[in-house]
């Protein structure tokens, strides 16, 4: 049975200009453990996605569908029930560290508030706890920090420490929202190898948000591309790395910068064109406008079509025409 | 700390204030009119006498660096006005009453005005935050002259439930309408500054994080929000405070209240020059002492910026 169950999620927002559909008709699951990649350019709508699931949208914003957790549906809840289970079971981490910790508070109290709201535990036990978990995301000297103030740390440790805060309630489910977009190269590995860690430790499940491919291949069992709010693809991500059979995602793992670029590919391959403008998306397949393997039926929407056990794709053009062997 | 003080003493407050004595000794007496020049018929010696009393007969310079030496003792000269009485007299014994007035209309503008604030920004684009910004506005436009005369004759002469002015030793009953007049407007420019700076911390990404910590909204606002959404609050409040409690001339003067700003309009009128000097003085340390203390409670609330 699986931990997460999203079917047709919606996400909604009222702008001035009209209605904005961030996310549509998006349809995934979750086992208990696994970890799962959605991939896309900026307004992709992998964030909203995440957004929805926590309860968190901006206030003109509105999800619509089924999110089962546990057999409840989280879209359903009010926001007491909701609190029962963000921040306890289902926790987040964010892409940029320097701004998602309260700059007016001590680290400590950020973290003891979750196990004192949560676990109701007294001060010195929930300090105690603190310490385990910063320890568990080794921060040197934890006592110290405790009583020290966000910006008193660099940013690989403050994402250190909102990582601790997602865990400290042992969460089944961790949503992690480009947590490494923000940081320098050598601090992203080693929050990765955290994650990868703290995963095996905790047993987590991740949902892990990133544009970043390599971020996917390092960390993730099961990949979903995104564009303009739909799925374009889905599977496996050792299948999709080895044979992606939707164009976008040919053009996003061609438009990984490759340092042995030898044999006489001078520039970087690019994907032409801009994203969408979601308040008038093109009729068809949305991506049809910047593909190369576009053709008359890319008019029409091209529905979701399982074409393997553990793949899906959305795209007019058949595998055999782009040479996938599934 | 104590550093900070001294600093801020000896390099920002001394001389600020000395420039600010300087401007205001030249510029009343740029002012046309002297401060007897309206007692008619006074004979020639009487004259000098008085102005020899007052140094008027010495020349400006002399008078100025006469001011200043007396300032050092502490001594703000004798009221030309008043005659019997020194300027330090007047002002201890105004400074009390304005000083009854303008904090319990500060404390209540505060309280209000956070809370009327904090109640628009939770309930943002709602009747409720429509409503108390739309008060809030009436509050800002409304002049104390023309709300103080409507108040006095709703309260005063049609309801008979409180004196039309008076203050007869700060009794509670004589308090009521000055201070609802002088803390009406700053409840108003409290209430807008807290929404405003509330809506735009309840935006800020630390408080979608503790949201999804699972924390009760009354537990974020007061924990997380409501410290870093006073800090705009905060810097209006010391300047806010001085003028409160100095600067209530059409209150004092319409309720016939003997407080510093009585005493301040008087001053002006009668080219009482001590009279003027010492109130500028005053309004200036107290305005350089609460922004002092802003600085400090800033520190206080934001550790990014806390004095070592």
């Amino acid at each position: 049975m699986s931990l997460l169950d999203v079917r047709q999620l919606n996400v909604r927002f009222a702008t001035p200009d009209g209605t904005v559909a961030a996310v549509n008709d998006l349809s995934f699951a979750l086992n208990p453990g696994e970890s799962l990649g959605i991939v896309g350019e900026s307004g992709s709508g992998k964030s909203q996605t995440a957004f929805a699931l926590m309860g968190l949208l901006a206030k003109n914003g509105t999800a619509s569908g089924m999110v089962d957790y546990g057999g409840v549906n989280l879209l359903a809840l009010d926001e007491a029930e909701l609190n029962r289970r963000r921040g306890v079971e289902i926790t987040m981490i964010y892409q940029d560290p320097m701004t998602s910790l309260n700059p007016y508070l001590t680290i400590g109290e950020q973290l003891m508030e979750v196990l004192r709201f949560h676990k109701h535990m007294d001060k010195s036990a929930a300090f105690a706890e603190s310490l385990r978990m910063l320890d568990a995301v080794k921060i040197a000297e934890s006592t110290r920090r405790m009583s020290m103030y966000p910006h008193e740390f660099s940013g690989g440790m403050r994402q250190r420490v909102v990582i601790a805060m997602a865990l400290l309630c042992r969460p089944k489910l961790l949503i992690a929202d480009e947590p490494t977009t923000a940081l320098d190269v050598t601090v992203q590995a080693q929050i990765l190898q955290l994650l990868q860690d703290l995963r095996r430790d905790f047993q987590t499940a991740i949902i892990m948000i990133t544009h970043d491919l390599g971020v996917v291949a390092g960390i993730c069992d099961r990949v979903l591309v995104m564009y303009a709010g739909r799925m374009m693809e889905e599977g496996a991500a050792q299948d999709i790395f080895a044979q992606p059979s939707h164009p976008y995602t040919r053009g996003l793992l061609q438009a990984v910068p490759c340092l042995d670029a030898s044999h006489g590919e001078q520039y970087l391959a690019t994907i032409p064109g801009n994203p969408p403008n979601v308040l008038a998306l093109p009729p068809g397949c949305p991506f049809a406008p910047r593909c190369v393997e576009r053709f008359d039926a890319c008019l029409r929407p091209a529905p979701l079509q399982r074409f393997a056990v553990d793949r899906q794709r959305a795209c007019h053009r058949t595998t055999t025409e782009l040479g996938v062997v599934a | 700390m104590l550093k900070f003080i001294l600093r801020r003493i000896l390099l920002e407050a001394l001389p600020t204030l000395l420039i600010l004595v300087t401007v205001t000794f030249f510029l009343i007496r740029l002012a046309p009119g002297g401060p007897f020049s309206a007692e008619i018929d006074v004979p020639p010696e009487v004259k000098a006498a008085i102005e020899a009393k007052y140094r008027l007969d010495q020349s400006l310079p002399a008078q100025y660096f006469g001011y200043l030496a007396d300032l050092t003792r502490g001594d703000f000269g004798p009221s030309f006005k008043y005659k019997d009485f020194t300027v330090n007299d007047l002002v201890n014994k105004a400074m009390p009453v304005s000083f009854r007035l303008g904090v319990t209309a500060f404390i209540i503008a505060v309280i209000l005005g956070v809370g009327a604030g904090v109640t628009a920004a939770l309930r943002q684009n709602t009747w409720i935050d429509y409503s108390v910004m739309g008060v809030a506005m009436i509050g800002v436009v409304l002049p104390n002259f023309v709300l103080a005369p409507v108040l006095a004759l709703i309260f005063a002469i049609w309801l008979k439930l409180l004196p039309a002015g008076g203050w007869d030793g700060g009794r509670a009953i004589y308090m009521v309408l000055p201070v609802a007049v002088l803390c009406q407007h700053y409840i108003s420019v409290i209430a807008r500054i807290t929404r405003g700076s509330m809506i735009e911390v309840l935006g800020s990404p630390f408080i979608r994080t503790a949201r999804a910590k699972g924390l009760p909204m009354r537990y974020i606002v007061r924990r997380h929000a409501l410290k870093p959404a006073m800090l705009p609050v905060i810097s209006y409040l010391g300047p806010a405070f001085v003028g409160i409690i100095t600067g209530s001339v059409v209150v004092e003067t319409f309720f016939g209240i003997p407080g510093i700003g009585q005493l301040f309009v008087n001053g002006a009128l009668n080219r009482d020059y001590p009279m003027v000097l010492g109130l500028t003085i005053l309004i200036g340390t107290l305005m350089i002492v609460f922004n002092a203390i802003v600085d400090i409670v800033y520190g206080l609330i934001d550790p990014r910026i806390r004095i070592k």
